[in-house]
């Protein structure tokens, strides 16, 4: 059966990988090749690699950069970050990624969606949503690295998103990101509820059992997450084998000489 | 071992170029027929939808090519992804589009049963139909990673070598002769992907 994914996301900015609280106070927490390694020889199940400045920079990812990350990684790899148009998207894929994660961009033109999905198949269009809730607790999306808010209300955008050709939603809630506090199970329910292309929860994951309530009372389809093996001790494996002890599928981690 | 990569513009051939380039294989990119010159292992990769796959093997002339090479009995060909679908008869992705027609069978969406998504995304079994060089050293059941919204529905039931619980079934892997596809990322699937690819290599 098909297995639920724990994917570590790392966030890039200029010469290294950052983590902040609520998307802001960013802390070094290493460069990028070494991460990849290390994850790629722990054989997670999948990364998501965030340039979070390409967009307020107003540039194009680093292609040359990307090379060298894809060349080390054997598990698929989503790389998000200035992805505003099919060209950038066309260089992306050819240096490696697996899936694009769109964010910023869908807002201003939902049309990219469509025209990506058409031209590379919705199954590599991953649409990011970052989220937080208003004065009267309704989750509205923002959007440049949670820098702006976009009017839009959570659960429209992601039917609107799904509607419009993406092939997975990567949720994030802005209020819970680097808070080790857990999901916003709530909000992971409400979109997981509204769609039928898979949910990718992220945002406040501190321990293995946040991971198990995103997945079974929000209904996430994976979980990702930066803070808590940035800042923990906790592993991948570790978060699959609590997983795995309460039921849930998860995929066994092979060792390279019994492949 | 010279490997010859179909580059038809659909989608990421960084992955497989370095996947093959792990398993000591010397890889060339090929964007016309001619460039197959001297092969015996042909790589077709892929994303993307069917009916733009086929245009753009098409305006290449490396329709015929592959066809060509195929008949002649010059080689391998395994297709991955998109590429397994086009081997198909027919892809029923948006228009009807005539495939490859390398090995019987249909391209049609997954309809998913309750509580599945589409596309299918992430890791899952892989359940062999037959015994297979392919599968060599590779645990029955082992996870691949797949990615994709349609799924080819094969007409001769022993050209399906491998099934994946999915939407009901998945067909996959499918064989005829020297043709292979498979309908998850070799390339992305770590180090059992790797097994795989070594193993056509040795075909």
């Amino acid at each position: 059966m098909l297995k639920t994914r724990v994917i570590p996301t790392l966030l890039w900015k200029d010469f290294g990988l950052v983590k902040g609280k609520g998307f802001d106070s960013w802390r070094r927490v290493g460069t990028v090749l070494p991460a990849i390694k290390v994850y790629n020889t722990r054989d997670v199940d999948e990364l998501i690699l965030l340039d979070i400045t390409a967009t307020a920079q107003e540039r194009e990812p680093d292609y040359e950069a990307i090379r060298d990350f894809t060349a080390e990684c054997s598990v698929p790899l989503t790389l998000g970050g200035g992805v505003n148009d099919l060209e950038v998207i066309r260089k992306l894929l050819y240096s490696g990624a697996d899936k694009v994660a769109i964010n910023s961009a869908a807002y201003a033109r939902p049309q990219l969606i469509t025209e990506a999905a058409q031209r590379f198949g919705s199954q590599c269009v991953v649409v990011s949503i970052d989220a937080r809730r208003d004065a009267h607790g309704r989750y509205r999306c923002y959007r440049c690295c949670g820098q702006e808010d976009t009017g839009r209300e959570l659960v429209a955008w992601a039917m609107e998103v799904e509607s419009l050709g993406a092939g997975e939603i990567l949720l994030t809630s802005i209020e819970r990101d680097g808070s080790l506090q857990g999901y916003d199970v709530g909000m992971i329910r409400q979109v997981a509820r509204a769609v039928n292309i898979p949910v990718i929860a992220a945002g406040g994951a501190g321990e293995a059992s946040h991971f198990h309530q995103a997945l079974v009372q929000g209904g996430a389809n994976a979980v990702a997450a930066a803070s808590v093996f940035h800042f923990t001790e906790l592993t991948p494996e570790e978060v699959k084998q609590y997983l795995r002890e309460r039921g849930i599928a998860v995929r066994n981690t092979l060792q390279r000489d019994a492949a | 071992m010279k490997v010859a990569i179909l580059d038809y513009g659909m989608g990421n051939l960084g992955s497989v170029t370095r996947a093959l380039e792990d398993c000591g294989a010397e890889v060339v990119l090929c964007t016309e027929g001619a460039a197959l010159e001297g092969i015996g292992k042909v790589v077709l990769p892929g994303v993307g939808a069917f009916a733009d796959g086929m245009a753009a093997l098409r305006q290449r002339g490396l329709d015929r090519a592959l066809g060509e090479y195929v008949a002649a009995g010059r080689g391998e060909l395994l297709g991955i992804c998109l590429g397994m679908q086009l081997l198909a008869d027919w892809g029923l992705e948006g228009e009807r589009t005539a495939g490859l027609g390398l090995i019987a069978g249909e391209v049609i969406r997954l309809q998913p049963g309750a509580g599945e998504r589409v596309p299918h995304v992430g890791w899952n079994c892989v359940q062999r139909l037959s015994d297979d060089p392919l599968w060599q050293g590779i645990a029955e059941g082992t996870d691949f990673y797949f990615v994709h919204s349609y799924h080819f529905a094969v007409t001769r039931q022993k050209q399906a070598i491998a099934r994946t619980p999915y939407c009901g079934e998945v067909i996959s892997a499918v064989r005829s002769g020297r043709v292979y596809g498979v309908q998850f990322h070799p390339e992305k699937s770590s180090f059992p992907g790797r097994r795989l690819l070594q193993n056509f290599l040795s075909l």
